[in-house]
């Protein structure tokens, strides 16, 4: 089956700047990926490639098969959703209005739901608007579009918890109900956690993590308790950070713990916690984790 | 962290979900016979993506502890409390008894002590003697 995003040996220079660096990588359909990593790593430069709002300067990117630039058919099915849109002189009404006429499955249900539930007043100037309610519009027309390619980046500045709430609990059920490729790019890693079937981290234009997340979750551990305790314990392990304050030690262990482990975790009376996906992520761009491998690009 | 009704980071998402239904099974909280949550159902409930869910209900579909029905969704397969209480008693030892038996040693708790104390709490739990 054809990937719903393919992207092979990508680059993007910006007067010498690397901004994207030889990323390849594929997305299936069906899917919601996380695309995680530190400001500046590149994230927005990548989703703007694939919305075929941007060149790439070496490289090749294929939406459900095809090139996306200046490509009607490929655009209609493929929803941008960014930080701080910026929205014509319209007044909210109109904006959805004008997003109903050009997505071919665009549902005037959904979005009169999420309108109300954004509180959004449909007669204010998009530029009257608050940061957050711009932000809540845009969610609006990023999930009633229900886009084969669903591109969110950062779409939640100024929006507080509960309207963030409301953003994953209508794009779990409306993703439910019509699957489609959605790729969310986000720091709130953790509040997102559950959504994400996959996750690339991405730092310094390149792809360092591109995982399932039930293959990261319980990847690492962190372990704690008597240093000494702590040391016969991690052993022979790979270990990402150790922390120590008096006879007291916690270290990060790399690698899933099975059953015999725990016990012998327990017998020694030390604290086992697994390593959140936002930790684990943290570790990825700025660990010195495996410390053999060195990184090139300083 | 967002809230997962209960789900935490320890393990895959998709086996905790497998977990939780099967409590539910062994509890007789669901029947044999019983219609099990849909995918969806259990997406939005734990606020987990739909895949998730479905990969913890083939888990057990696997393990034949639900039947699919063409059409109207998943059941509780018939003698499936039976044999998942089975296969629960043969782990109850490693999982329960040996770190109990263990911190009772730690602690200079003797097998008598220890025997008295479980009748004690199971007596307070309104438990039955064999």
């Amino acid at each position: 089956m054809t990937p719903a995003i393919s992207v092979a040996g990508l680059s993007r220079r910006y007067r010498g700047q690397l901004a994207l660096d030889n990323v390849s990588f594929d997305i299936g359909s069906g899917s919601i990926t996380g695309l995680l990593g530190r400001n500046g790593a590149g994230k927005t430069t990548l989703l703007r490639i694939i919305a075929g709002h941007e060149f790439a300067s070496a490289g090749s990117v294929r939406v459900l098969g095809a090139r996306p630039v200046e490509n009607d058919h490929v655009l209609r099915q493929m929803v941008f959703v960014r930080e701080d849109q910026a929205y014509p002189d319209f007044r909210v009404g109109k904006a959805v209005q004008a997003a109903s006429w050009f997505y071919p499955n665009w549902s005037h249900e959904r979005a009169g739901a999420l309108l109300e539930e954004f509180r959004l007043p449909l007669n204010r100037k998009i530029k009257k608007l608050s940061r957050g309610m711009r932000s809540a519009l845009g969610i609006v027309i990023g999930l009633a579009a229900r886009a084969e390619i669903t591109l969110f980046d950062e779409p939640y500045a100024g929006l507080d918890p509960v309207a963030r709430q409301i953003f994953y609990d209508w794009l779990l059920a409306d993703y439910a109900e019509h699957p489609r490729t959605v790729l969310l790019s986000t720091h709130l890693i953790d509040e997102a956690a559950g959504l994400l079937e996959r996750v690339m981290v991405i730092d310094r234009g390149q792809i360092v993590l591109n995982s399932g997340t039930d293959e990261l979750r319980g990847g690492a551990t962190s372990v704690s308790g008597p240093a000494i305790a702590v040391a016969e314990f991690t052993s022979g392990r790979p270990v990402w950070n150790r922390r120590r304050v008096a006879a007291q030690e916690s270290a990060v262990v790399a690698g899933a713990l099975d059953e015999a482990d725990r016990a012998r975790a327990a017998a020694l009376h030390l604290h086992l916690e697994p390593l959140t996906l936002q930790q684990l992520v943290v570790h990825a761009v700025g660990s010195p984790e495996p410390p053999a491998r060195e990184r090139t690009s300083a | 962290m967002r809230e997962m009704a209960g789900l935490d980071e320890g393990a895959p998402l998709f086996v905790q979900v497998a977990e939780r239904l099967a409590d539910e099974i062994a509890d007789g909280t669901l029947p044999e016979g019983e219609r099990v949550p849909s995918t969806n159902e259990l997406a939005a409930y734990y606020r987990i993506n739909p895949a998730t869910a479905a990969k913890g209900i083939a888990m057990l579909t696997d393990d034949t502890l639900l039947e699919k029905r063409r059409g109207i969704g998943m059941f509780v397969a018939a003698g499936a409390r039976t044999r998942l209480l089975a296969e629960r008693r043969k782990r109850f030892a490693e999982r329960y008894v040996q770190p109990l038996v263990a911190e009772a040693g730690r602690l200079g708790i003797d097998a008598d002590e220890l025997v008295t104390l479980i009748r004690e709490s199971s007596h307070g739990q309104g438990g039955t003697r064999p």
